[in-house]
């Protein structure tokens, strides 16, 4: 059977842009965030891949989105692009500097030390002055590729666009690295590292390499995100952010690139209503239905429709 | 000379309530081999119900000093009710999976206890101040402090004993010892596994409420310490190496006087130090500085 993926995230991302214009704002913010929070969850799903659970993602999260919106107040510079740029930067550094250590965690070690890292970076944050502390501050894009913001007609619209571009890149990289005969690799360091290691494979380094990649995806969800809410804080690095990031890792499983943003869409389509409707049992939702996932499909929400998909096709 | 007394003071309460809080998580891993996220909510559960029924026993006029009494027995009564129904109604369906799985399991955990919460208690804060004031005060050069501080560090010691005496002395503890380094054998000779698990948890859930209802007349009591404090947790334990009663002993002391001395010298660096200490520990000892031999956890 041919592989159609790359179909289906372009025929995906086509049909956003268009439904982009006529969906009402709340749709429209919605599919942002949902498309932001994907983007991070696809590389928790490579973490997955290799049986790593991080509980600290929220770190690339929040140095993404601070990379992001310090430019302008320190630097002067608030251009998209450089935005972006700097957000992949800095995460790729930190990731790459910290992977020399977390490479050698595995299991409950891994998702603690990479928690106590995140938390580092909550305790300064939210202790910076310069950085308004715990109340974070407000980001700003003025220019796309030099042409100002103000200058387009819907300038909301636009940034929705860019969201759905990076979301789309990030999920077709993604997916040509996980066919690919390294990306193949992580599972296979799941099931037994000894083995990869007599094969010839250098698992730390793979590892080292998927962290860097996954934490580079958190930085860019991070940054698109700064750029779309406007506003950003230390809360980005507390451990619940990261347990966000679990929660939705979990319901959608690591069986496809598309999974990821299934399951951030459906996880904040639950959060918006319960927002609006039951403030106060929506966290027991998520923990009901994350125990339902992990009782009866530990392969996320993916294995379902891989099973429907199978099924139809027989 | 004053400063450096007040960080060691300081150091020392921040110590024993850290040693407070973390026992229970030490406690359960050990044994169970599960790194429980819920021991946040229990904690917060400890709390709630330390506020409510202490402040209630005063409000009804009763002897202050039975305070103590009634806070003692909301920790016993949070144990003891959500322990069991805990470990008997879902943890016990989980065991032998994963540990990163049954991470998962008791976050699931978590955020349901934080909602059960926030249905009983609503979001507005309790205070529960009474009981920190009513022992008095001493004084030592120039610093006053609260006795109910020193209760913190009695309390701590108290527990740290009676857990070493339990494990060590009791024909109960070496049970305990036996499944800890081999449950399947541990069970080939008649010890009966499900009632170990079940204990420890109901002690470690007490523990855990315990430290809540301890930490209650120091804060106010609102959505949110469950979470803050769990993270402490983990920090403690994980320095002291998981399962580890005297590494969570030593862990505390160095997080505890490392933690006084930032609040002290740089107040900015406070939650940071925290950390900090983990990581620097984790990156010279990966499992911690208690893990010596794999087999003799606790």
């Amino acid at each position: 059977m041919k592989d159609q993926t790359y179909t289906y995230i372009t025929g995906a991302a086509i049909f956003l842009l268009f439904l982009g214009q006529v969906m009402p704002k709340w749709a429209v913010f919605l599919a942002t965030v949902s498309l932001c929070y994907g983007t991070i969850v696809l590389g928790m799903i490579l973490l997955v891949r290799n049986g790593l659970v991080s509980f600290g993602h929220g770190l690339y999260y929040c140095l993404g989105a601070y990379a992001a919106g310090t430019l302008r107040p320190f630097w002067g510079n608030s251009e998209l692009l450089v935005m972006l740029a700097a957000a992949i930067f800095l995460t790729a550094a930190v990731a790459f500097i910290l992977g020399f250590l977390l490479r050698k965690y595995r299991d409950i070690f891994f998702a603690m030390l990479s928690l106590a890292f995140s938390m580092i970076l909550y305790g300064l944050l939210s202790k910076n002055a310069a950085l308004g502390s715990t109340d974070g501050f407000n980001v700003y894009v003025d220019t796309i590729l030099g042409v100002p913001l103000t200058d387009f007609e819907d300038p909301r619209y636009v940034i929705f666009g860019i969201t759905i571009l990076g979301a789309w890149i990030s999920c077709m990289l993604m997916h040509r690295y996980l066919k690919s005969d390294k990306g193949k690799l992580a599972e296979a360091i799941r099931d037994n590292e000894l083995r990869v290691e007599y094969l010839g494979a250098n698992v730390s380094t793979i590892i080292h390499f998927n962290y860097v990649i996954s934490a580079v995806l958190a930085g860019i969800g991070g940054a698109l995100m700064a750029i779309s809410i406007g506003h950003i804080d230390p809360e980005m690095s507390y451990w619940t952010t990261s347990g966000e990031f679990v929660f939705i890792t979990i319901l959608a499983g690591s069986g496809s690139v598309i999974a990821p943003f299934l399951g951030a869409f459906i996880f904040e389509t639950i959060r918006s209503f319960a927002y609006e409707y039951s403030p106060n049992t929506w966290q027991m939702l998520l923990g009901i239905t994350m125990l339902v996932v992990i009782v009866f499909l530990p392969n996320g929400l993916w294995s379902l429709f891989a099973k429907i998909h199978k099924k139809i096709n027989q | 000379m004053d400063s450096l007394l007040a960080i060691l003071i300081d150091g020392l309460v921040y110590s024993s309530w850290l040693f407070i809080i973390a026992v229970g998580l030490t406690l359960i891993y050990g044994v169970m081999k599960i790194l429980n996220i819920a021991h946040g909510s229990l904690y917060s559960l400890g709390a709630y119900t330390a506020a409510s029924l202490t402040g209630l026993w005063l409000s009804l006029g009763y002897a202050p000093m039975g305070s103590f009494l009634v806070m003692l027995l909301s920790a016993v009564l949070v144990g003891a009710v959500f322990g069991p129904i805990i470990e008997r109604g879902l943890l016990r369906f989980m065991y032998g999976r994963d540990e990163i799985v049954l991470v998962l399991v008791t976050y699931a955990l978590f955020l349901i206890l934080e909602d059960v919460i926030k249905i009983v208690w609503g979001v507005n804060p309790y205070f529960l101040y009474q009981p920190y004031s009513l022992l008095g005060s001493f004084e030592i050069l120039n610093l006053t402090y609260p006795n109910y501080n020193l209760l913190l560090c009695i309390v701590a010691i108290i527990i740290g004993l009676v857990l070493t005496w339990l494990l060590q002395k009791t024909k109960q503890g070496k049970i305990l010892i036996a499944v800890i380094h081999d449950r399947e054998m541990a069970s080939a000779q008649g010890v009966h596994v499900g009632k170990v698990y079940f204990l420890t948890f109901t002690l470690g859930a007490t523990l855990a409420a315990l430290g809540g209802v301890l930490t209650a007349p120091m804060i106010s009591v609102q959505p949110g310490i469950g979470a803050e404090t769990i993270v402490l947790a983990f920090a403690v334990v994980v320095i002291g190496g998981l399962g580890s009663l005297p590494g969570a002993a030593l862990a505390a002391i160095m997080v505890g006087l490392v933690r006084a001395s930032a609040v002290h010298l740089v107040p900015d660096l406070d939650l940071f130090s925290v950390y900090l200490v983990m990581a620097t520990v984790l990156i010279f000892r990966p499992k911690g500085l208690f893990v010596t031999q794999e087999q003799r956890k606790i």
